[in-house]
């Protein structure tokens, strides 16, 4: 990691960590016995760590071959390392929030254990965990690969990705100690928040510049939705985490947007965080790696082109579905309501583009596994976003809002669509990064196909059945016009879907387990593939027409 | 100055509908532009190349 830097760069990595480590003492000075002041502590150890990292081969000779003759593949290979780390911390913290619903007692009565503080354990491990570090790691190698040109940094592809799991480190630590900003998916402190800016801006950078040294002449589609991804999560997280501290020693912070406006930016980010996070970075996946993995042209170039850009303009607007029937104006659940119908235009078009690419390649689907869970992932786009624009609907939504069918919405597309592309494109990626020839267990792979086809399905009809259990429960009145059942008997309905559901989320974290045991092996056990020869276009393959 | 509910809706049934169709135009128009053909088909097949190192001179 270090061996590659020059010594001015071993020199700038130094500086740079040993000013974040400053930056931890001052919050530890700041914050004494507060959280800030336990988060001071882990800043300077994650800083110390790091630091330890660059002297222990801070005199090692210089790097002699031009790096600029290859690819700078390090920071992408730590990035999948940590991502598989992520998914299991991530996943597992997932049973087992999803086990305390069926089982309360599985809080053991701590407070740290309770299901407010584990739940954005959760979500954050697995979006931000798994789901970032993915993003970041897959990005960094479609970028250098569809440009032909080396990342535009040597250190700053370093800072990106360690800053962005000092990020995780510090939202899901604070969550454990009881600090939150209570904002869904945005729970992490003013602090972290500010850091985290630092770290999206040098990434947004470090991405622009790479694609400015591009030898290609045209700027491939998937990273157009990866630059979509950066840029536009960099304004969300940057308008809604807008908050003032109560002092600079205190970890906790007030949001600057009062009221219904609050409520308002939440789900404008929140519903944004959807597109840009979940699904304009992995549509970024799912134009380089399936095609590839497939050796066939995307279907049609055009309508990649205009699925992009009708899936930029309309999310924008979604947001508002989140709160039909609130004391937003009418008129804003309406616009909210109407955009998120027509996002289904551009959202098929993708979901449409990815599985016509396939057609005539379906024996390749059929035989292999990676290119199957693409193929999956394509399918679950699919139905997800009918779904979401379905709910969105304000009649369908007074059915579903509040009750679990959101839930197993958000884990139709969060596992079928999300973590499946994921696992396909790391499939594909790992064995070309490591220069093997192919996956350590074609087998395993299967076997991860299916469990986490079952867990998802599992996980989703679960949700679907309590869900709607929940919302005709709660709108059913008796003859007299009273509500027919209590809260606690739509709880007591629920009972069986939570241990269904908790089940399923157990086999996809089992699938994942077997992932990160495959990848392992595949870069310890694997022997290395004989070099590529280079300038060898692929066995030309038939190209369907546009 | 006040901007009061009922302008934001104005602004926002009149301009916010012209300025997303004139946009809804221009990108039809650029991804169905004739000579654009050869970019973008140049585009698709290129990431199949089995190169895996930068360009050099």
């Amino acid at each position: 990691m270090i061996a590659k830097l020059t010594s001015s760069e071993r020199q700038n990595a130094l500086v740079l960590a040993v000013i974040v480590a400053l930056a931890g003492a001052a919050m530890a000075i700041l914050g004494r016995s507060d959280v800030l002041g336990v988060h001071g502590l882990i800043v300077m150890i994650f800083a110390g760590v790091v630091i330890y990292l660059i002297m222990a081969s801070f005199y090692e000779p210089e790097p002699t071959e031009d790096r600029e003759a290859s690819y700078y593949d390090d920071p992408i290979k730590a990035g999948i390392v940590l991502a598989m780390v992520w998914a299991v911390f991530g996943m597992f913290m997932g049973v087992w929030v999803a086990a305390q619903l069926a089982w309360p007692d599985l809080a053991f009565d701590g407070a740290w254990s309770s299901f407010g503080r584990l739940r954005p354990t959760h979500t954050t491990g697995v979006i931000f965990g798994f789901g970032g570090n993915a993003l970041i790691a897959t990005s960094f190698h479609v970028v250098q690969r569809t440009s032909r040109a080396r990342l535009a940094g040597q250190v700053s592809p370093w800072f990106v990705l360690l800053g962005f799991n000092l990020f995780c480190v510090l939202a899901v630590s604070g969550y454990l100690l009881g600090v939150t900003q209570s904002k869904e998916y945005a729970e992490a402190e003013w602090y972290a928040d500010l850091w985290l800016v630092i770290v999206w801006v040098t990434y947004f950078i470090l991405y622009i510049a790479t694609i400015a040294r591009r030898k290609e002449p045209h700027i491939y589609v998937a990273n157009w939705y990866f630059m979509a991804f950066i840029l536009v999560v960099a304004i969300l997280h940057i308008v809604n985490n807008l908050a003032l501290p109560v002092s600079w020693g205190h970890a906790k912070s007030y949001t600057i947007w009062p009221g219904v406006q609050d409520a308002m930016v939440q789900w404008w980010y929140g519903h944004n965080a959807v597109a840009f996070f979940l699904t304009a970075g992995f549509l970024g996946m799912l134009y380089y790696y399936l095609p590839v993995r497939a050796q066939r042209p995307i279907f049609s170039y055009r309508l990649s082109i205009l699925s992009f850009w009708g899936i930029t303009f309309f999310y924008m607007w979604a947001g508002s579905h989140h709160l039909h029937y609130t004391a937003l104006p009418h008129w804003v659940q309406t616009l909210g309501m109407t955009f998120s119908v027509m996002l289904l235009v551009p959202s098929w078009a993708s979901a449409g583009n990815a599985l016509l690419t396939l057609n005539g390649a379906w024996h390749r689907v059929r035989d292999d596994a990676t290119l199957r869970f693409m193929m999956a992932a394509a399918v679950f786009y699919g139905l997800s976003t009918f779904e979401g624009s379905f709910m969105a609907i304000r009649p369908v939504n007074a059915l579903s809002h509040y009750t679990d069918w959101t839930v197993g919405h958000v884990h139709a597309g969060a596992l079928g669509w999300v973590a499946l592309i994921t696992f396909g494109s790391l499939y594909t990626l790992v064995p070309v990064l490591w220069k093997r020839e192919r996956m350590y267990s074609a087998a395993l792979i299967e076997v991860h196909f299916w469990l986490a086809i079952a867990g998802t399905l599992i996980y989703v009809f679960a949700m679907w059945n309590s869900g709607i259990i929940q919302g005709l429960m709660w709108r059913t009145y008796t003859e007299e016009g009273a509500l027919a059942y209590s809260f606690v008997d739509s709880l007591v309905a629920m009972y069986p879907y939570y241990i269904a559901r908790a089940f399923g989320g157990l086999l996809f974290l089992i699938g994942a387990v077997v992932a990160c045991y495959n990848i392992w092996m595949t870069v310890r056990a694997v022997p290395a593939a004989a070099p590529r020869a280079t300038d060898i276009p692929a066995t030309t393959v038939a190209v369907p027409g546009e | 100055m006040d901007i009061s509910h009922d302008t934001l809706v104005a602004f926002s049934k009149s301009w916010g509908l012209f300025y997303l169709m004139a946009f809804f135009v221009c990108v039809v128009v650029y991804a169905l532009w004739p000579s654009n053909r050869k970019r973008f088909d140049r585009a698709k097949h290129s990431i199949l190349d089995r190169d895996d190192r930068p360009w050099q001179k």
